[in-house]
């Protein structure tokens, strides 16, 4: 302990000091035993910890908040109930019997996971804004453990929120298989991931939550319009075509689309006219290509997240 | 050894120097206190010990790790209570105390004893399901302690404490800081705007423009102050003033609408000041120094007139945040 004073004789200063706000530490009640507690040094044990507390927390999170569960399912139900049965009537002779609905389906399996992935994302945004960032950037762990428990978590819950439109299929003549379940989950699971992991790099800079909703409503809405998520991608006009092939959507909603018609029983033409394969400059694209497209952009994504978050204070 | 050890530290903003070169050190068990007027460099420093700022110059030691070579080290030993509220509103007590003991990989068995233990002590553990959003400021504030704790800091940093609380939770957030003392290995290092409460301090350093200008027992620092603090009001204070400075060759301030000045052997000088000021006096206050008198010596200013500026820094800077948010 410090010196003590030089003088204790002088009589204490009453007109500034207000000691009443300090009890007197004799009537304070016998302390419990404490409990004694030793941090490990760091290893990647305690780094896989952090990140699965942060990606539990995002599920907590969501579990909680009903309303978000429930606002997030409007946009997509409107777009597959009401636009797929308005247009409907329009459309009907050049979709070789199948149902508008079935045909926009994997679109909007797809539309679902982006906006709440977009959400997740934010949630970033807001910890920054009521200060819970900061707890997680003081603690001795790496910036990436909280980047990717973010990402991971985000995906999570936006591939959980797909579920629901997954039990939709039966409302749009789409039968349940294994293939289609699992098929469907995983993509989601990419695709959200990627979708969190862009919000998440973005976030790393736009530090207010109304632009940061701003800046994601301007990007993604027209990735989305431009994926072919609601049109064939096959006959587009020249530029929208070319937009169509640079849409990084555009490679998760081809992919959705054919899992989902090889559940239905079409003919080759209404496949070839609703599901064209995707070309660049007359080469038929992969699945597998496209499906990996996805992924690669997503972890470039999450690593310029990571490098963001890193080299910030 | 030393909790804290800090040697020539320095922080520079582009051509701005924050903190010029700054060395103390904080005994193990202290209670040091971190004083000073806003814009003094204080919060710097601080974010330099806990390893949010990288110093520009300079060492540091905390826990006796190095805050630049062992940041993950230091940040292990120590506990953070910052002044703006870092909670998650929408988790529970209790799941806020989780994520932290997860976050600093606590073991798991300790985990749940340490909780009970760090809950009871801020009588937050029959709260503990409640969802914190649901807190009080108070509350919060005792929540955000104990969780600084969680991991048996060996250094406990707390950014103004007790700032904007009530003086009920003042005082059980003081007799938690006793309790501590009594019962962890643990070094309190504070800032706080509230004289009345850096008496209770071991020591205090007061920090005015980059630099500390004082450091010693709040015993020492007002004995150093030497003269006893004169406060009248008076029907014409510009005049008093030049009168004390011509006559009596005695400095003095207008402050919150009162003369006040220093003089040694105060009871003794208050006759002669009535005979000889030549200006009418309406009252008169007599005090022995104070904390306050001790700040005003080593900053020209009381920490009433320095809170009240920070405060409306803190009002531009919410205006600013809001202009910023609607753009």
């Amino acid at each position: 302990m410090s010196a003590p004073g030089a003088s204790g004789d002088r009589p204490r200063p009453t007109a500034m000091a207000t000691t009443d706000a300090v009890p007197a530490t004799a009537g304070a009640p016998a302390p419990p035993p404490t409990v004694q507690v030793r941090v490990p040094p760091r290893s990647w044990r305690s780094e896989l910890r952090a990140i699965k507390i942060v990606w539990r927390r995002e599920l907590i999170r969501f579990r909680n908040d009903r309303m978000r569960i429930v606002t997030s399912l409007v946009q997509p139900l409107l777009f597959l109930f009401v636009l797929g049965s308005g247009l409907q009537q329009l459309s009907a002779a050049s979709t070789h019997g199948v149902d508008l609905k079935t045909f926009i389906y994997p679109g909007v399996l797809c539309i679902s996971v982006m906006f709440t992935g977009m959400f997740s994302a934010a949630s970033i945004v807001w910890d920054r804004e009521f200060g819970f960032l900061r707890e997680m950037m003081v603690a001795p762990i790496r910036r990436s453990s909280i980047v990717i428990g973010k990402v991971f978590g985000g995906a999570t819950v936006a591939s959980l929120q797909g579920l629901i439109l997954l039990a939709l299929a039966w409302t749009v003549h789409v039968p349940y298989s294994l293939g289609l379940i699992f098929g469907v989950f995983g993509l989601q699971l990419l695709l959200a991931f990627s979708i969190t992991a862009f919000g998440v790099m973005i976030a790393a800079r736009i530090k207010q939550i109304q632009s940061f909703m701003g800046v994601m409503q301007m990007i993604v809405t027209p990735m989305f319009f431009i994926s072919g998520a609601l049109f064939p991608s096959g006959d587009l006009p020249g530029w929208l075509a070319v937009l169509n092939r640079l849409d990084p959507i555009t490679y998760a909603v081809s992919p959705m689309r054919t899992l989902v018609f090889a559940n239905l029983h079409l003919s080759s033409e209404a496949t070839q006219a609703l599901n064209p394969p995707i070309t660049w400059f007359g080469w038929e694209v992969p699945i597998a290509l496209q499906i990996f497209t996805v992924f690669a952009l997503g972890m470039i994504m999450l690593g310029i997240a990571i490098a963001e978050f890193n080299a910030g204070d | 050894m030393a909790a804290i050890s800090v040697k020539d530290l320095r922080k520079r903003f582009g051509d701005f120097e924050a903190v010029k070169g700054v060395n103390f050190e904080v005994e193990t068990g202290e209670v040091f206190g971190f004083l000073g007027p806003n814009g003094a460099g204080k919060t710097t420093t601080i974010n330099m010990l806990c390893t949010l700022t990288k110093p520009s110059d300079g060492s540091a030691e905390v826990a006796g790790f190095d805050v630049v070579a062992a940041r993950d080290d230091v940040r292990r030993h120590i506990g953070l209570v910052f002044q703006d509220p870092t909670l998650d509103g929408y988790l529970t007590a209790e799941q806020n105390l989780r994520l932290h003991a997860e976050l600093y990989g606590v073991e798991s068995k300790v985990v749940k004893p340490r909780m009970e233990q760090v809950l009871k002590m801020v009588g937050l553990w029959e709260r503990r399901d409640g969802q914190v959003m649901t807190f009080s400021g108070g509350m919060r504030r005792r929540l955000e302690i104990a969780r600084g704790l969680m991991h048996s800091p060996r250094v406990l940093f707390l950014d103004e404490p007790t700032i904007g609380l009530d003086p009920q939770t003042r005082a059980s957030i003081w007799g938690y800081i006793r309790q501590l003392q009594q019962t962890e290995e643990i070094t309190i290092f504070m800032t706080t705007h509230y004289m009345d409460e850096a008496e209770f301090c071991g020591r205090i350093a007061i920090m005015d423009g980059g630099e500390v200008v004082a450091l010693d027992t709040p015993e020492a620092l007002k004995e150093a102050v030497g003269a006893d603090r004169i406060r009248i009001e008076t029907a014409d204070d510009e005049k008093a003033i030049a009168r004390l400075g011509e006559h009596f060759g005695l400095e003095a301030t207008v402050s919150e609408g009162v003369v006040s000045f220093a003089v040694a052997d105060g009871e003794a000088f208050v006759p002669r000041l009535f005979a000889e000021l030549e200006v009418p006096i309406k009252s008169v206050s007599l005090s022995r120094p104070t904390l306050d008198d001790v700040f005003m010596n080593h900053t020209g200013s009381t920490i009433r007139d320095a809170e009240e500026s920070s405060s409306k820094n803190r009002n531009r800077a919410a205006l600013q945040a809001m202009g910023g948010a609607r753009r």
